[in-house]
């Protein structure tokens, strides 16, 4: 009996942040120093343990370089119980989420931790739900995991208080409550019509369905949709997100920039999953969809960008322009675009969501006034009780030439997510535009729509950053703000990702083709779910 | 018969549910959240189809007649649904209180509108 084979490792990135979180709650809230300790040692640990993930479902030449993983709870055979499935397309957002939450976890060290309650214990159920809904080969486990991820940001969210944050927070709570109501009629619709809560065995069953349930399941599969794309911000559904992410601390915006990810993540597995090649009279369904909510959150962020006059608010439109082209471009796909323009859109994602974050945590220090946070901070200590010697910001290192390395960093985040060379940014874009334009699809007006639009976002940007960068950095007669290592550390940090992500695109971008094509081919997903051996079956054969 | 009580049910719970939704009080949004998930839950009850006098656990060994016995699985799920739906309605109502607390009104942007 192999007590702790191999295997046991896809439940590690689920396992390791909840009971992270759960041994904080015996800390008292003074002790954050420990508590910090406790979560830097847990996301690490859950790198490692997803850079391994994603290691082994790069599989070998033999497995024809998709490896796909499984783990079976309770040991129940594959469509009866719940299977956690790791492959490409989940090992890649794994490592994504804890590459992130590193650098926002040092950086809610500086000071930020301290502005309220148990934030990295809720920092940790966040990164357990999310690691859970990219793991998870189940709908009704999904749902589970979305509320667990859920619940963490609405007190994340909250996290600081203030008038701002309950008011942005109530909307948020409420659009999501009802997203989720939404999610769960969708879920039983299918379970109604098909019988089955495993994506795998449901891709399988989709060609054969009869014409009464294929109605049924495309009902529901339309409503469980709209829940995913209320959090990836497509947009008539968008209109919560910019307040949400501006009303937001730092570090937990720039966690949230991988949340509307997850959204574009459910909604890729799901349609390729369910609505792909092998779905016979329902292959492509909603790809429309996809396309016009995507190009038409592309165009709304565009002007979003162009009319916000505060950083936050553009920020929280970059992000939503991030999602729009991942979306539109994941439609285009669904259309028969081919691999070239999924490979693009999956790098894309990646700069983009690091760059964005990177972004959400350089807004606090550049648009800090003298001494703001030590204000800030007494303020917050006198409505949590807590002493005044508390209050006082971490003795952190100052760093010298403030204006210069924030400028810097600055340009170099503007340079990623307008998508000019020579960085990750400009890949992602020629990586999607040059897929398009080799593509034939049904409606080339709606392609050209597409490029169109990427570019002009790229223009929009970068008037918006450079006009707001002006401002701060060379138009201003301030004094230079006082900076903390702890906090432009992170920053550079993700920088530096993004760096080696542009040095390192050859191979990344060999990974992001891989996994398109893994992803086009649903039955390498589904037939590997289905054929998951048991322990108890194999051990028996072993016998 | 059965199958016209429930779907009148479900049907007015979800309406009310929500109508209360849009109103713009905060207690009214709360209320209409939990008469939708209500709505909700007894919908994906139905989905396992509608039975009387179905046990849905089956008796241990030998062979059986699925067709005598309810389906568990929605049980399961409405179980789950429930607690979850509980859960978040309290938070909310805890960012209801606090919103209330922070502004002095009850109006879900913070401010009344002005006349």
């Amino acid at each position: 009996m192999t007590a702790l084979s191999p295997e046991h490792l896809i439940v590690a990135p689920i396992l390791i942040p909840f009971f992270a979180g759960a041994l904080m709650l015996i800390y008292d809230e003074r002790q954050r120093r420990a508590k910090l300790m406790l979560g830097l040692l847990s996301v690490a640990a859950t790198l490692v343990a997803s850079i391994e993930l994603l290691v082994r479902s790069k599989g070998s030449e033999l497995t024809g370089g998709n490896d796909i993983g499984f783990y079976l709870m309770g040991d129940w055979a594959a469509p009866f119980g719940i299977v956690l499935v790791i492959d490409r397309l989940a090992a890649m957002m794994l490592v994504l989420t804890s590459l992130l939450a590193l650098p926002v976890l040092t950086y809610a060290a500086a000071g930020w931790h301290r502005q309220g309650q148990h934030f990295h214990p809720m920092l940790q159920f966040l990164l357990m739900g999310l690691n859970g809904a990219f793991l998870t080969g189940d709908l009704f486990n999904l749902f589970v995991f979305f509320e667990v991820l859920l619940a963490a940001s609405y007190g994340l969210l909250l996290h600081g208080g203030g008038q701002l944050r309950v008011r942005a927070g109530l909307h948020y709570i409420a659009v999501n409550l009802t997203g989720s109501l939404l999610f769960l009629i969708g879920v039983s619709l299918i379970y109604g019509a098909t019988g089955t809560l495993n994506m795998a065995h449901l891709s399988m069953l989709m060609a054969g369905l009869g014409e009464q349930e294929r109605g049924l399941v495309h009902a529901g599969a339309g409503i469980m949709a709209v829940a995913f794309l209320v959090k990836a911000g497509i947009w008539p559904l968008s209109f919560w997100l910019s307040t949400a992410y501006m009303a937001g601390a730092a570090p937990v915006a720039a966690m949230f920039a991988i949340m509307t990810k997850v959204g574009v993540y459910v909604l890729l597995r799901l349609s390729f999953l369910v609505f792909g090649v092998a779905a016979g009279a329902s292959a492509g369904y909603g790809s429309l969809v996809l396309v016009g909510g995507g190009l038409a959150t592309v165009a709304y962020g565009l002007v979003g960008i162009l009319a916000s006059q505060s950083l936050g608010r553009m920020a929280a439109h970059l992000v939503l322009v991030s999602s729009g082209t991942v979306l539109s471009s994941a439609g285009f796909v669904l259309e028969g675009a081919g691999t070239g323009v999924l490979a693009g859109a999956l790098f894309y994602l990646l700069s983009s969501t690091l760059a964005t974050a990177a972004l959400f945590l350089l807004i606090e220090p550049i648009s800090r006034e003298e001494g703001g946070i030590a204000a800030m901070l007494a303020l917050t200590a006198d409505a949590y009780g807590l002493d005044e010697r508390e209050a006082q910001p971490e003795v952190g290192l100052a760093v010298p030439g403030t204006l210069a390395l924030l400028g810097a960093t600055f340009a170099l985040c503007v340079i990623a997510l307008a998508g000019l060379p020579p960085l990750s940014g400009f890949i992602g874009k020629v990586g999607m535009l040059r897929g398009m334009l080799a593509a034939e699809l049904p409606v080339p007006a709606l392609g050209w729509a597409f490029v169109a639009l990427v570019i002009l976002s790229g223009l929009a940007t970068l008037i918006g950053l450079v006009r707001i960068g002006i401002q701060t950095f060379w138009a201003t007669e301030s004094e230079p703000p006082r900076l903390l290592a702890l906090e432009i550390g992170p920053v550079l940090v993700l920088v530096a990702m993004l760096v080696l992500l542009t040095f390192k695109a050859e191979v990344t971008m060999r990974y992001m083709q891989q996994t398109a094509r893994a992803v086009l081919e649903p039955a390498i997903y589904s037939q590997g779910v289905l054929g998951a051996p048991r322990t108890a079956e194999t051990q028996e054969a072993d016998q | 018969m059965m199958e016209l009580v429930l779907s009148l049910a479900i049907g007015v719970l979800a309406a009310s549910g929500i109508w209360l939704i849009l109103r713009p009080r905060t207690f009214q949004v709360i209320v209409g959240l939990c008469l939708l998930s209500y709505a909700v839950n007894l919908f994906i009850f139905s989905m396992g189809r509608l039975t009387l006098g179905a046990p849905p656990i089956m008796p241990r060994g030998g062979p059986i007649d699925p067709t005598a016995f309810a389906d568990p699985v929605p049980q399961a799920l409405v179980l789950t649904a429930i607690v979850i739906s509980f859960a978040t309605t309290a938070l909310f109502l805890v960012v209801l209180i606090a919103s209330r607390g922070l502004t002095g009104t009850d109006h879900v942007d913070g401010q009344e509108r002005e006349p």
